[in-house]
C-alpha cells in the first residue's frame, strides 16, 4: 500500500481500511527507530524519549460499553441536525490463512480550518524532511516499496477455530452497524436456500468439567472471569498468576459432537484489478469498499457468507484470503475479461449457481486494454444469467472528467444496464472519496 | 497519581541547586508525580493536566494522523506542564541517574516557560487550578443544558486554531511609552503620509516642530502639539478616533468578535454559552506558545541536562549509561527531524559563534572563507547570548536567524526528497539538497502554522458573518471547511460566509495575495489559485467562484 507522507484523507482511510502495512515513517522508524518527515518534528516527547514509555492501550472493557453510547450519541447529533460525527474505523490486522481480522474502532476527527500540506502523490518531489550524514546531493540513502507485499502470500491451514470466529463475529458487528447506522437496505431474498441435510462429527462442543480434550485458551479465560468476580484482578494492572484461584468448573474440555453442517446462503466473488494503474489511492478506495459490502453481506444472511477474491492484470487468479486480496499488487496492464471469465469458470466447476445466491463485486480503476468490451460483455452476460447482483465500482483518477473510463464506456454502450436493471449495477467514484460516499456507493450497488 | 518519593525529592532539590548556580531562573515549587500506563491513558486525551473539562471527543480513538499537531496545538505526551508550581510526570522505575538526567532537562524547560517572552501571559497564571474550576463550570452547565453543551464546545473548539495568540502578546510585551503614543503614530505613519500626502520637508518639519515642544513643554508636550494640529486640520481628532475604532476591531480574534458581535450569543437565554468560548479560547492560547517554541524549547532542555548532567558529582559512574540514552535522543537522524538534535546543536552553535565574536555585523562583512574559519575575537558573550536567545526568540525567529551555510556544513545536514522509481515500484528517498537556504524553508515549512482568518467587518452585517483567508499559498483542506462553518453558523446565528483560494485545473487570473505575506510559490502544472467563496445558509454549504 501506498501513502504518502502528508495525505490527510489516506490518513483517515489508514484507519478505516488500513492493514498490517506500515505507513511509510513507521517503515523508516523501525530501520533506524526514529519517525521520519517533517511534520513528525512535533511527535518528539520527554516521556517517549527520555523514559521510554508507551502510549497506553485502551482497555477492550473501555471499548466495548463506548461504543454503543457514542452511537447513541450520533444518533441524537442527526436529530439535532447536525452531521454524524462518529466514524467506524477498520483495521485490517493480518493473519494467516484467511485468519484475518477486522477490528472496530470508533474515530472522529475535529475538524478546524487548516492548510492543506498535501501533495499530489505523483508530483511529490519536493523537500518532505531533513536528514543528515554523508552523500551527494542526488544520492539515494533508501528506498521503499511502494507496496507492502508483492504478490500473493500462501495461505497455510488454521489453527483452531478461536480466530476464525473473531474475524466473522467482528466484521459481523460492522455489517450491524452499517445497516442500522446507516440504514442500509435489507435483502428480500434472503433465507431461501437453507439446507439441513449434513452432518459432521466434529471436537467442537465444549463442556465444563470434563470431556476429551482441555481447551486451553477457554478454560484461561474462565479462569480470569471467576478471578475478576472475586476481586483477584482489577483494571489493567498486571496479573499476578500465582494469586489466582481455579475451580473446577472453570476448565472446559471439547467433546466429540454431531453438527448441522449449514449450506452458506451466498456466495460472494469480489473481483479486483491490481494492475499498476490502480496503484495506491483507487486501490484502497476498491478495499474499503469490498470490506464493507462483505460484512454487510454477512450480516444480512448471518454469517451464511462464503467468500472468493479473484485478483487479475492481464491474467485473473483466486487468492486464499482477504489479506492477500488487499495487499497484492503488480505493474502489468490490464484484461478485465479474464476476471470474469474466471468466476464462469469458478461457478461451472463445482455447479454453484444451483445452490447459492451469487454476488460479484468488481472494483476497478476503468482501464480495459479490451477497449470496446468484446471479451469482457459477453462473460458478464454468462454471469447475468444465474447471479443475483454484480456491482462493478469503478474508482478514477481525479484528473478529468468521471464516467470515461474504457470499462464504464462499453458497459454502458452494451445496454447492459438498461436491460437488466436488477442485477447489474454501476458506480463510478472519486479516488479521493470520503466513507459517505462509499456506503452510498453500496447502497447503489445493492438496493 | 502519586508524588515521587523523599529520597527522589531530595535529588530534584540538588538539581535545582546545581541549576540555579549554572544561571537558570525558575520558581522554587515544583511537582513532581509518578504516572503509571493507566494514568497516562487518561492523561493524554487531556493533553497531560489532569484538571482539564470531559468532552466526549476524549472518550473516542482520535484519528492519529500526521497532520495532527496542525489541529492540535499541544503535545498530548507533555511531560512538564506550564503552571505554578510547575508539574512533571515521571516513570515508576527510573535509576537516579536517570532521575537528574530528566530533572535537568525538566528544570531547563520551566526555566524557559518561566523566562522566554512568548510564555508571559501565562507567567501568572495557575493553570492547572483554572481548569479544574473551568470543569467545575462545564460540569454544571451540562447538568443543566445536557448535550449542547457537548455542541458548544465542539465549535468553539473547531475554531480554536484561529486564537488571535500573537495580538494578545503584542499588547501584554509592548512597553507603555509606546502604547501611549498611538496618536502620535497615526499622526505621523498614517495622518500625514497616507491622508495629507505631506511633502517630505513639511514631514520633517512637523517632527521637528514636535521635538521642539516636547523640549519645551515635556510632559504635556503631546496635548499642545495636538492643539495646534487640530487647528490646522480639523478633521484630525474625527479620523483618529476612527481609526482607533477599526484599530480595536481588527486586533480581536473570531472567539471575541462572536462573544462581543453575535445576535445568537447576545441573546438572553444564549449567555451561557459565552462561558465555554471563553474556557476553550483560554485553553488554547494556554497552548499556544508551547507549539511555537518546540525546537528552541526542546533545544534548550537537552543543551543544559547535557552540560548540567556531566558536571554533576553525585552520579559518577554513570556515564556510559547517560551517554546511550543521551545519543538516543540527540543524535541526528539519517531522516527526520529531530527537534531535540536541531535545536541542541543550533543552541551550542549560537554560543561558540558569540564567543569569538562572529555574531556581528564585522564577522557579517567577511567574505574570504579562511578569514571567516580565523576570525576569533575572543569575545566570550556565548554565555550571555543564548540567554538571551532563550528570552526573545520562537522556533521561527531561532531557525530564521541562526540557519547558516557553516552550520549546515558542520552537521552535515540536507533535505531529503522523495520520488517514485516506476520501474522498481520503490520510493526512493534522496539527498536532495546541502544548501542552507533550501534547508532553512524546509524547516520554517514543516513549522506549527494555523490559517489567518480576518473578519470582514466591510461585509458583515446583522445576519451574516463574513470572514476572509487570507492566503498564503496554501489553500485550507477542504473536507473540514463544511463541518467547521456549520459551527461558526451555530454560534453566529445566522448565514457565514467564508472567502479561500483553491488550487483550480483551468487557467484564471492569478490570485493577488496581501502585500503583508510572501508571495505563493507557482501553483502546479496547470493550477491556478481562484478566489472561492463559501457559504453556510440554513447548514447548506454553497461554494461560487468569485
Amino acid at each position: 500500500m501506498n501513502r504518502e507522507i502528508s495525505d490527510l484523507e489516506e490518513r483517515i482511510k489508514e484507519e478505516e481500511a488500513g492493514s498490517g502495512h506500515t505507513a511509510p515513517e513507521h517503515r523508516i522508524e523501525e530501520e533506524d527507530g526514529r519517525p521520519l518527515g517533517a511534520a513528525s518534528l512535533y511527535l518528539w516527547n520527554d516521556l517517549f524519549a527520555f523514559q521510554a514509555m508507551q502510549p497506553g492501550e485502551g482497555t477492550s472493557i473501555h471499548h466495548l460499553s463506548a461504543l454503543e453510547e457514542l452511537l447513541e450519541r450520533d444518533k441524537l447529533r442527526e436529530k439535532d441536525g447536525f452531521p454524524r460525527k462518529i466514524r467506524i474505523g477498520r483495521l485490517v490486522k493480518p493473519g494467516k490463512g484467511g485468519k484475518e481480522k477486522i477490528i472496530l474502532v470508533p474515530t472522529t476527527v475535529e475538524e478546524k480550518f487548516i492548510h492543506d500540506t498535501r501533495k499530489k502523490e505523483e508530483e511529490e518531489k519536493g523537500g518532505s524532511s531533513g536528514g543528515s550524514g554523508e552523500g551527494q546531493e542526488g544520492e539515494v540513502i533508501g528506498e521503499e516499496p511502494v507496496h507492502g507485499t508483492e504478490g500473493a502470500g500462501t495461505g497455510g491451514s488454521g489453527q483452531g477455530e478461536g480466530d476464525g470466529h473473531e474475524i466473522q463475529s467482528s466484521a459481523y458487528d460492522l455489517g450491524r452497524i452499517l445497516s442500522e447506522k446507516f440504514e442500509l437496505p435489507n435483502l428480500k431474498d434472503k433465507g431461501k436456500k437453507r439446507s439441513l441435510t449434513r452432518y459432521t462429527y466434529d471436537l467442537t462442543d465444549r463442556h465444563k468439567g470434563s470431556g476429551q480434550l482441555l481447551d486451553k485458551k477457554a478454560t484461561l479465560r474462565n479462569i480470569i472471569e471467576t478471578n475478576i468476580g472475586l476481586g483477584n484482578i482489577n483494571g489493567s494492572d498486571e496479573i499476578d498468576p500465582s494469586r489466582l484461584l481455579v475451580s473446577p468448573s472453570d476448565k472446559v474440555y471439547r467433546i466429540l459432537s454431531k453438527e448441522k453442517d449449514y449450506e452458506s446462503q451466498a456466495m460472494v466473488f469480489f473481483l479486483r484489478d491490481y494492475s499498476g494503474s490502480m496503484t495506491g489511492k483507487p486501490t484502497e478506495v476498491v478495499v474499503a469498499q469490498h470490506v464493507l459490502i462483505y460484512s454487510w453481506l454477512l450480516f444480512q444472511y448471518e454469517k451464511q457468507v462464503e467468500t472468493r477474491f479473484i485478483l487479475h492484470d492481464t491474467d485473473a487468479k483466486e487468492v486464499p484470503d482477504f489479506y492477500t486480496y488487499y495487499s497484492s499488487s503488480v505493474a502489468g496492464g490490464t484484461r478485465v475479461g479474464s476476471a470474469y471469465r474466471l468466476v464462469n469458470e469458478i461457478v461451472e466447476a463445482s455447479s454453484l449457481a444451483r445452490d447459492y445466491n451469487i454476488y460479484v463485486f468488481h472494483g476497478t480503476d476503468g482501464d480495459d486494454w479490451d477497449s470496446d468490451g468484446s471479451q469482457t460483455i459477453p462473460e458478464i452476460k454468462k454471469i447475468l444469467a444465474y447471479c443475483n447482483r454484480i456491482g462493478v465500482t469503478v474508482a478514477e483518477r481525479s484528473s478529468g472528467k468521471l464516467g470515461n473510463t474504457a470499462v464504464e464506456r462499453y458497459i454502458r454502450k452494451s445496454g447492459l444496464l438498461d436491460e437488466y436493471p436488477k442485477q447489474i449495477r454501476l458506480d463510478t467514484v472519486d479516488e479521493g472519496t470520503t466513507e459517505g460516499r462509499l456506503i452510498e456507493g453500496i447502497r447503489k450497488l445493492l438496493s | 497519581m502519586e508524588l515521587i518519593n523523599q529520597h527522589t525529592k531530595q535529588i530534584m532539590e540538588g538539581c535545582k541547586e546545581r541549576a540555579r548556580e549554572a544561571g537558570l531562573r525558575f520558581q522554587d515549587e515544583t511537582l513532581e508525580y509518578i504516572v503509571t500506563n493507566k494514568d497516562l491513558l487518561e492523561l493524554t486525551p487531556k493533553n497531560m493536566i489532569p484538571t482539564l473539562y470531559d468532552y466526549w471527543v476524549h472518550d473516542v480513538e482520535v484519528l492519529r494522523e500526521k497532520g495532527r499537531y496542525e489541529l492540535y496545538p499541544n503535545n498530548p505526551y507533555e511531560t512538564v506542564i506550564n503552571t505554578r508550581p510547575a508539574i512533571s510526570f515521571y516513570n515508576d522505575n527510573n535509576p537516579d541517574w536517570l532521575n537528574v538526567m530528566i530533572f535537568y532537562h525538566v528544570l531547563a524547560h520551566i526555566d524557559f516557560f518561566q523566562n522566554n517572552l512568548f510564555f508571559k501571559d501565562t507567567w501568572d497564571e495557575d493553570f492547572a487550578g483554572q481548569a479544574l474550576s473551568d470543569k467545575r463550570s462545564i460540569v454544571m452547565l451540562r447538568s443543566e443544558k445536557g448535550r449542547w453543551v457537548d455542541y458548544v464546545i465542539e465549535f468553539s473548539r473547531a475554531i480554536d486554531n484561529l486564537v488571535g495568540f500573537y495580538s494578545e502578546l503584542s499588547e501584554a510585551n509592548a512597553p507603555p511609552e509606546i502604547r501611549a503614543s498611538s496618536k502620535l503614530d497615526f499622526y505621523f505613519d498614517i495622518f500625514l503620509q497616507s491622508i495629507r500626502e505631506v511633502k517630505l520637508h513639511e514631514y520633517l518639519k512637523e517632527i521637528d516642530r514636535y521635538n521642539d515642544t516636547l523640549h519645551q513643554f515635556g510632559e504635556v508636550a503631546e496635548s499642545v502639539f495636538f492643539s495646534d494640529v487640530t487647528r490646522k486640520y480639523p478633521e484630525f481628532e474625527a479620523l483618529f478616533d476612527k481609526h482607533k475604532k477599526r484599530e480595536k476591531e481588527s486586533s480581536k480574534d473570531l472567539f471575541q468578535y462572536l462573544q462581543e458581535n453575535s445576535p445568537f450569543l447576545r441573546k438572553e437565554e444564549n449567555r451561557w454559552m459565552n462561558t465555554i468560548l471563553q474556557i476553550v479560547r483560554k485553553t488554547s492560547l494556554f497552548f499556544q506558545p508551547q507549539i511555537r517554541t518546540k525546537i528552541l524549547n526542546e533545544g534548550w532542555a537537552s543543551y543544559w541536562h547535557e552540560k548540567l548532567f556531566l558536571r554533576d558529582d553525585r552520579i559518577k559512574g554513570n556515564e556510559v549509561a547517560f551517554a546511550r540514552i543521551n545519543a538516543l535522543v540527540t543524535a541526528l537522524p539519517r531522516v527526520g527531524i529531530n527537534p531535540y538534535a536541531l535545536g541542541m546543536r543550533l543552541f551550542s552553535h549560537i554560543e561558540e559563534l558569540a564567543d569569538k565574536g562572529k555574531l556581528s555585523y564585522e564577522f557579517q562583512r567577511i567574505r574570504n572563507a579562511r578569514r571567516r574559519e580565523d576570525f576569533d575575537k575572543d569575545t566570550q558573550e556565548g554565555s550571555d547570548r543564548v540567554f538571551s536567545v532563550r528570552d526573545n526568540y520562537s522556533d521561527f525567529t531561532f531557525i530564521n536567524t541562526f540557519i547558516d551555510q557553516d552550520f549546515v556544513d558542520r552537521h552535515k545536514l540536507f533535505v531529503v526528497g522523495r520520488r517514485l522509481n516506476q520501474a522498481k515500484g520503490v520510493w526512493e528517498y534522496f539527498v536532495q539538497s546541502r544548501d542552507a537556504g533550501q534547508y532553512k524553508q524546509m524547516l520554517l515549512d514543516a513549522l506549527y502554522h494555523p490559517p489567518h482568518v480576518e473578519i470582514n467587518e466591510a461585509q458583515t452585517w446583522e445576519n451574516c458573518l463574513y470572514l476572509n483567508h487570507v492566503f498564503e499559498g496554501k489553500p485550507l483542506v477542504k473536507e473540514f471547511i463544511a463541518n467547521t462553518m456549520l459551527g461558526i453558523s451555530y454560534l453566529w446565528g445566522g448565514t457565514v460566509k467564508l472567502e479561500t483560494s483553491e488550487a483550480e485545473v483551468e487557467a484564471r487570473e492569478p490570485v493577488p495575495t496581501s502585500p503583508y505575506y510572501p508571495p505563493p510559490p507557482p501553483a502546479e502544472k496547470g493550477h491556478v489559485f481562484r478566489r472561492i467563496l463559501y457559504t453556510m445558509r440554513d447548514r447548506k454549504l454553497t461554494r461560487t467562484v468569485l
